[in-house]
């Protein structure tokens, strides 16, 4: 199955068949306040300078969030959006727990954006899908739904079947849909993850569906974040999940992805490996101090 | 070193080190040899756990072990609560926690009750997804010393302020303190919705918690305040 997603000028292809693709998700001011308040203050210096650095890292995608508290978030959403469409060619995926900056963002978008996102709450549901039918965009489906997650990896999977039937109700065909099967930090409950990735094996197995997840909330609450988030995308990968939104930036988290596409046959002769190495090489080299 | 002395070291290590097995076995001995289970509680295990509220909030400790110590300690209150009710102990506070309407995150606050219950309160937990006139009701019915808001999303913070409103409307604002927290919540924040406290995580929420109640209590019985001095000074220099 293949979800395929537009900027004006740039297509991008989320499928098991295809390399895995990173969504650069530091455009988000939470938790940030240096990029809080910038945003703000309609000072978008920071949110071009991600996204610049996020696209060199790797990130085929930007996750666009600009969940300020108290703030108008349509107007500030649109505006980050523009402030990325300036700087970098990707597709976007418009992140909002605001209805209305989700229907202002896709209203100004140029292209076929992926929804961040809609849960299996129905009012939720009744009220988000039509919206991304309108505009022709993608969404992102989380397996959750008013009673809260469920620990049960067959109840998810139950719950993303409900998220992929309402959409076909509302036209959005079934390969629009990608499902966020759910990765809860190991540290709460140590069965977290085998629980994210049995989600995923089996959402792959009876719905064939695309998948994402928030991969760096598995490691909340640890020590060494980079290389458990790392370990994990190893495993999710092999799971089914073909796309996340996760931070490029980290050298641990872009390796893995890297290592586990040539793993699991999608990097060819290993060319992307190489050419990645071969550019750190010459990164290194330039940076390198003259000796003394 | 007699043996009393011996257990509390002991009770203490194993729940900083989140031992559950030992820390009952400990708490079952304690009782054999007729020690008091105030002592139990007050000198050994809630020393113990405010230390791994010391380590966590030093960025020392991680949040899997903060909970493994709390489990701990659970364990030996299962055993030491109903002979402390017999005694007729009090809980040193109480407090009534929910995560708002629209939000069914729930680690943290989880985290808080644990931590809360590990200090020696009661805790009435409301779970997710709580609407303002549950808030209301529970804090009617329970008369908690204080009630938590916890959100985790910007979409979802402004029922902080619905809530006091809520309480306001109820006539119930004046008689309880009200904290927030969550991932987006900022101190400020806080302060324009109309909370009383603004807790940053778990540990902090419960010293707070301490402190508020213990001004209530020195409110009420002004020979506490000088304990209650006494035991924010020692929080202060952990």
């Amino acid at each position: 199955m293949q979800t395929v997603v537009r900027s004006r000028s740039k297509e991008v292809v989320i499928s098991s068949e295809r390399p895995f693709v990173i969504i650069g998700e530091r455009i988000n001011p939470t938790g940030r306040k240096i990029l809080a308040a910038e945003m703000t203050a309609g000072v978008m210096d920071r949110v071009r300078a991600d996204a610049i650095a996020q696209v060199e890292a790797g990130a085929q995608m930007l996750d666009v969030n600009a969940g300020v508290p108290g703030i108008d978030e349509p107007a500030l959403l649109v505006a980050a959006i523009q402030a990325v469409s300036e700087v970098t060619d990707v597709p976007i995926c418009i992140d909002s727990s605001v209805i209305e900056a989700l229907e202002a963002a896709l209203a100004v978008y140029q292209g076929k954006a992926l929804v961040n996102s809609v849960t299996a709450e129905d009012e939720r549901m009744d009220r988000i899908l039509p919206i991304v039918k309108r505009y022709g965009a993608a969404v992102i489906g989380m397996s959750n739904d008013e009673t809260g997650i469920t620990m049960v990896p067959q109840e998810r999977v139950e719950i993303a079947r409900r998220i992929i039937d309402r959409a076909q109700y509302y036209g959005i065909p079934r390969e629009d849909v990608v499902i966020d099967p759910i990765a809860m930090t190991v540290a709460a409950d140590p069965q977290a993850g085998v629980i994210t990735l049995e989600t995923m094996r089996l959402i792959k197995e009876q719905l064939g569906n695309n998948m994402t997840c928030g991969a760096s909330n598995v490691s909340f609450g640890l020590p060494d974040r980079p290389i458990v988030n790392a370990a994990f995308f190893s495993v999710a990968m092999h799971a089914g999940l073909t796309c996340a939104i996760t931070n490029p930036l980290v050298p641990e988290v872009r390796k893995a992805v890297l290592a586990s596409d040539l793993l699991l046959g999608h990097d060819e002769y290993a060319m992307r490996w190489i050419s990645t190495f071969r550019q750190e090489q010459k990164k290194a080299a330039a940076t390198e101090p003259v000796t003394r | 070193m007699s043996r009393e002395e011996e257990i509390r070291q002991e009770l203490f290590d194993h729940t900083l080190n989140g031992h559950a097995p030992e820390v009952k076995a400990l708490t079952e001995e304690a009782l054999n040899l007729g020690m008091d289970p105030m002592d139990i509680l007050f000198k050994a295990l809630i020393p113990s756990l405010e230390e791994v509220g010391r380590r966590f909030e030093r960025g020392d400790f991680f949040v899997p072990e903060m909970l493994i110590a709390a489990r701990a300690m659970q364990g030996a209150l299962v055993i030491l609560r109903p002979l402390i009710a017999e005694t007729g102990a009090k809980p040193i506070g109480k407090y009534v926690i929910g995560t708002v309407k629209g939000d069914i995150h729930d680690i943290g606050k989880n985290l808080v009750i644990i931590m809360l219950e590990g200090a020696g309160f009661e805790v009435v937990d409301l779970g997710v997804n709580c609407a303002p006139e549950k808030f209301v009701e529970a804090v009617r019915a329970n008369e908690p010393h204080i009630v938590g808001f916890s959100a985790f999303l910007t979409t979802t913070m402004p029922m902080f302020k619905v809530n006091i409103q809520a309480l306001e409307k109820a006539g119930l604002r004046d008689k309880v303190a009200v904290m927030v927290g969550g991932a987006p919540v900022t101190e400020e924040y806080a302060r324009l919705s109309g909370a009383d406290h603004y807790a940053p995580d778990a540990s902090i929420a419960t010293r707070m918690a301490k402190q508020i109640v213990g001004a209530a209590q020195a409110a009420e019985n002004p020979a506490l305040t000088q304990a209650v001095e006494l035991i924010d000074k020692t929080l202060k220099k952990g």
